[in-house]
């Protein structure tokens, strides 16, 4: 870096700045699409399920997929109510 | 069989119908009986980028509903063999474009014809999704900026998942990327997104560069397909890509600043 350089600082070129930005929003967004569309359903048939025998709320099963290695793995967490006597349940299953 | 090459882009006003103009001009130029169809059904344009606006009769919507047939809408374009154009209707009604009508009429084109170009309409609604469902091939029109190239990789995700061709399982949608109104001197000043940089961040490959040329917007004015113009760089970069599209090496003019010796720039610019 130059003496000139500190005196007067180069802003990073704007081409650069959008590629970046582009890079960010891309990778989160190519994230949520490329999942499958089932997983939305199979949250609230599972839900329905949990809710038959437990007092569970919309908010307290959570369905997600996700990569272990190069196997996928298929996460349920259910939230259980505090009046349950069992702690937080977990299932996972590759 | 007829391929099927739909022109794509998500976003509005980067150049799909001057693409889908210079494109199907550009195919049957090379002989290939070829036809240009606008799906951007209400907003109808590619007539007027044809030159072709006063001689629309009957309409893809006229097909679709059987009030007429095919050779009754199809204009045969009078400067160029092998090229027809097949407009669209005005009507305001958004599903007009129904899907077994447009299925019935592109198996009818494909007995017909080489080359059944799809000019997209803007968006991810109805219309888009119609002209990429029978897709063969995708020429994905970007500009090399922000909102442009997100839109682009939204519809590279739209081919891979709602074509034809994905919801059969078969071969996926053969995809080209054609980055248009390209400035290399923008680029070299680090002002504007490169070639390199559109190409990593999508990874589809390059079929070709346009640069921003004001002789698109002449071509326009007149209804001529901006290929025909020789003299252009955009009309010479469309015929790159086409002759890149039917299998031949070309190298890749206008990715770099255009180099003028002293004496060229300055009769250049006295002669413009």
């Amino acid at each position: 870096m130059s003496l000139f350089d500190v005196f007067f600082p180069r802003k990073p070129a704007s081409a650069a700045v959008a590629k970046e930005r582009l890079q960010i929003v891309l990778a989160h967004e190519r994230a949520g699409r490329d999942g499958p569309d089932f997983l939305p359903r199979l949250q609230k048939e599972l839900l329905a399920v949990v809710a038959k025998y437990v007092a569970v709320k919309e908010d307290m099963i959570h369905v997600s997929l996700g990569k272990a290695g190069n196997a996928s793995v298929l996460e349920i967490n259910v939230e259980m109510p505090v009046t349950a006597k069992s702690g937080p349940m977990r299932a996972a299953t590759a | 069989m007829g391929k099927v090459i739909v022109v794509t882009s998500g976003k509005g006003g980067v150049g799909k119908t001057t693409t889908s103009a210079a494109f199907a001009a550009g195919l049957a130029l090379r002989g290939h009986k070829t036809v240009v169809i606008d799906f951007d059904v209400g907003l109808r344009n590619l007539d007027l980028v044809m030159g072709c606006e006063r001689r629309v009769v009957f309409d893809f919507i006229n097909v679709i509903n059987g009030d007429a047939n095919l050779n009754q809408a199809l204009i045969r374009d009078k400067r160029i063999d092998n090229l027809y154009i097949f407009p669209t209707s005005q009507t305001r009604d958004k599903d007009a474009l129904k899907r077994e009508g447009v299925e019935r009429v592109m198996t009818e084109l494909k007995k017909d014809f080489e080359y059944i170009v799809c000019d997209s309409p803007a968006g991810i609604e109805h219309g888009a999704l119609t002209a990429l469902y029978h897709a063969d091939a995708a020429i994905i029109v970007t500009n090399p900026e922000v909102s442009s190239v997100r839109d682009s990789d939204r519809i590279i995700g739209l081919l891979a998942s709602k074509s034809r061709r994905a919801e059969k399982r078969e071969k996926p949608v053969e995809e080209h990327l054609l980055l248009t109104r390209y400035s290399p001197e923008r680029v070299q000043r680090g002002e504007m997104l490169s070639v390199e940089d559109v190409r990593e961040i999508l990874s589809v490959p390059l079929l070709g560069i346009i640069p921003e040329s004001e002789t698109v917007l002449k071509a326009s004015n007149t209804g001529m397909p901006v290929i025909l113009d020789a003299q252009s760089p955009a009309g010479r970069a469309y015929d790159d890509a086409v002759a890149r599209f039917a299998g031949e090496q070309r190298e890749m003019r206008f990715a770099l600043p255009e180099r003028r010796g002293f004496l060229r720039g300055w009769f250049g610019r006295a002669a413009s």
